[in-house]
């Protein structure tokens, strides 16, 4: 039933001499929560840049609902539905919420620049669209009453929840999330935890997830894959990784 | 700590003796084929010893002079300004009767104020373009003159050549410096910060050395003069009409007398209309997805890229619109002076137009109109200081920078009505 959206074969990425990502294999299916885990410095998030185009690949193939997609330009692959966030929050500070939700429905708006300077019923219909999209998943995240603040005076988890949002109004569908939950309280980890699962569940969106959070991983995944200096070390279930004798080596060192 | 304050007032005071010495207390004068160093007359230097004992004392006693500035109460600005509503509908009759004032005024003041203001509105649209590069796409540019300087030779060379008039040229300028600003936006696309403003300030040098060395057709040095000036509708605002037989001039055709005061009026009430059309246009633009596209590009490429946005459409675009402005005034400039060269636009034009910029507030329209013009009408009311001008020009600086180091009118965040 469920069909293949994202299909990651072999991904190697060389710095120089250095090999970062080693023969990378990813499988991510509709609405699944995928998790990559793996020590600090594994190259997890060289594999988020491989993915969103950021980095181009020495190596491998990207497929996106059966298109390569290794070697594109960062945007067109956030505009074929593959959008990430950051391990650092990377919000437009200066902006006001609710312009942070706007420009990223910047390809949606982007009519001519005459309909724009003369106000056109349709570049108003276009801007009140953006606007009610924008204000429903303000919604979503609890974020609403905010919509005026200043993004860079929001909370560091409100911060976080901006930023998916963010992605989610350029209707994605594949989200990948890097390391969503540093830095939040478990409360705020919670939360969280509860809006991943609503946005694959009622908004039929794949995530695809690096986070140092067991809890949270082991709680909402569907797959994870364990990355060990930048080699495929295990996938498997929950279940699987968490008796995994290689996993827990590689964690935990050697006796 | 109060002796290392007195160290410090020790410390001002010197270097104050220093640059007063270098700067005020001796003088490089001719005498005959030589050059010979003259001191300061006494007056002057019983100023100097004034400003350093100034400067000791305030140094001195800094922390009380702080705490009696902080005890003034500030006045507050929210509570004087109407209601946010009411304001929305008092806003459209401030900016009319703004507008009348403007149209009425040149009729009432001397010539020389006219020509001032004009001056004063190219500055306007000046940093009006300059504020879309730097102050929302921010994006430093150091060679903004070189768009102003394609504009207004733009203009100069079609009117020398073509004998086309201003009306055509306008647009023709405007596109021939946005044209200017693409070529240029290329090889600066990866450029950012320090790097970018190296290219640019580049860029404004090769197109001024150009202009000073295609003699041939630019004129070199010696400038284009008698550029025609615009009409109205035909109608001239010289003496006599000179373009042929049935040319009729201004005061002719409305039975006036020849006054040279309409020719500067009229030019002052063109500037007026350009400068209100860029203003509407770009107000617009700021509003547009473009204008929200080219602030999240200054607050994070990284991020604009991850959603979506072609962040080379986008410098692009910034760069293309600014230099067209920047052509706008350009054009009117040179139709204004009826003479250009290269002169007029060296480095440091472009280093006023940055600086009201920035000491309007970034991304600030009105606070970038106050600033240009404080910024041309200042060095016109010092001009008895004419000497020190670039010295009264630094202090300003320095002070702004002390007390408001966001701008004069820091930019507003639009606030977006939310229905439910």
């Amino acid at each position: 039933m469920s069909q293949l959206l994202l299909d990651v074969n072999g991904l190697t990425m060389r710095f120089g001499g250095l090999v970062a990502v080693n023969g990378v294999n990813l499988k991510v299916k509709n609405r699944q929560i995928v998790s990559v885990i793996g020590p600090n410095g594994a190259g997890k998030t060289t594999v988020f840049n491989c993915l969103s185009g950021f980095y181009i690949p020495t190596e491998g193939s990207v497929m996106l609902k059966n298109e390569q997609i290794a070697g594109l330009k960062d945007f067109h692959i956030s505009r074929k539905g593959l959008v990430r966030t950051f391990q650092h929050v990377r919000l437009f500070q200066k902006m006001t919420v609710i312009e942070n939700m706007l420009v990223a429905q910047h390809r949606h708006l982007n009519t001519n620049l005459i309909s724009g300077l003369f106000k056109t019923p349709n570049y108003r219909r276009l801007e009140r669209d953006a606007m009610n999209h924008a204000m429903h998943w303000l919604e979503e995240v609890d974020l609403l009453e905010f919509a005026n603040r200043e993004a860079g005076n929001l909370s560091y988890g409100q911060q976080r929840r901006l930023e998916i949002a963010r992605c989610m109004v350029t209707q994605p569908e594949l989200l990948m999330l890097d390391e969503p939950a540093a830095g939040l309280n478990p409360n705020e980890t919670k939360e969280l935890d509860e809006l991943i699962i609503k946005l694959r569940d009622e908004h039929e969106i794949s995530v695809l997830l690096i986070e140092h959070d067991m809890s949270l991983v082991m709680g909402i995944s569907d797959h994870i894959y364990v990355i060990a200096q930048g080699t495929p070390l295990a996938d498997g279930s929950p279940e699987e990784i968490k008796n995994n004798p290689d996993v827990i080596k590689a964690y935990l060192g050697e006796e | 700590m109060t002796t290392s304050k007195f160290y410090n007032a020790i410390f001002a005071a010197g270097i104050t003796l220093i640059l007063a010495c270098l700067m005020i207390g001796v003088k490089l004068d001719t005498s005959g084929t030589q050059l010979a160093i003259k001191g300061a007359s006494a007056a002057q230097w019983t100023w100097i010893g004034g400003g350093i004992a100034l400067v000791f004392l305030s140094q001195l006693f800094s922390g009380q002079i702080d705490s009696l500035f902080k005890s003034i109460p500030k006045p507050n600005i929210t509570t004087m300004l109407p209601e946010e509503k009411k304001m929305a509908t008092l806003k459209p009759w401030l900016i009319a009767g703004l507008i009348v004032i403007m149209v009425i005024w040149p009729f009432m003041v001397s010539r020389g104020s006219v020509d001032l203001a004009t001056l004063t509105l190219i500055y306007i649209m000046l940093g009006l373009g300059l504020n879309i590069v730097v102050g929302l796409a921010g994006l430093l540019d150091l060679g903004f003159v070189a768009f102003y300087a394609v504009g207004a030779y733009t203009y100069a060379l079609l009117s020398e050549y073509f004998g086309l008039s201003f009306w055509v040229c306008l647009p023709i300028s405007a596109g021939a410096a946005a044209l200017f600003g693409f070529v240029l936006g290329f090889p600066v696309l990866r450029l950012r910060g320090d790097y970018l403003a190296i290219v640019t300030l580049g860029f404004g040098e090769i197109i001024r050395i150009l202009l000073n060395n295609w003699t041939n057709v630019t004129g070199g040095p010696s400038g284009i003069s008698g550029i025609a000036k615009p009409t109205l509708f035909g109608l001239e605002f010289t003496r006599k009409a000179k373009g042929g037989e049935d040319a009729m001039t201004f005061h002719e055709y409305f039975n006036l007398d020849y006054s040279s005061s309409y020719k500067v009026i009229f030019l002052y009430l063109i500037a007026v209309l350009l400068v209100i059309f860029v203003i509407y246009l770009i107000n617009r633009l700021m509003r547009m997805p473009i204008g929200r596209a080219w602030e999240a590009l200054r607050e994070d490429e990284i991020a604009c890229r991850s959603l979506g946005l072609n962040k080379t459409a986008i410098k692009l675009s910034a760069f293309t619109i600014g230099a067209s402005t920047a052509g706008f005034a350009g054009a009117f400039f040179s139709a204004r002076q009826g003479f250009i060269s290269p002169e007029s636009f060296i480095f440091i034009e472009s280093a006023i137009i940055l600086a009201i910029v920035v000491l309007g507030g970034m991304g600030s329209q009105v606070g970038i109109i106050l600033a240009a013009i404080i910024m041309t009408i200042l060095p016109e009311l010092a001009r008895e200081f004419s000497e020190y001008r670039m010295l009264l020009f630094g202090l300003l600086m320095v002070l702004m920078m002390r007390w408001r180091p966001e701008g004069l009118i820091p930019m507003k965040r639009p606030q977006l009505e939310l229905k439910q």
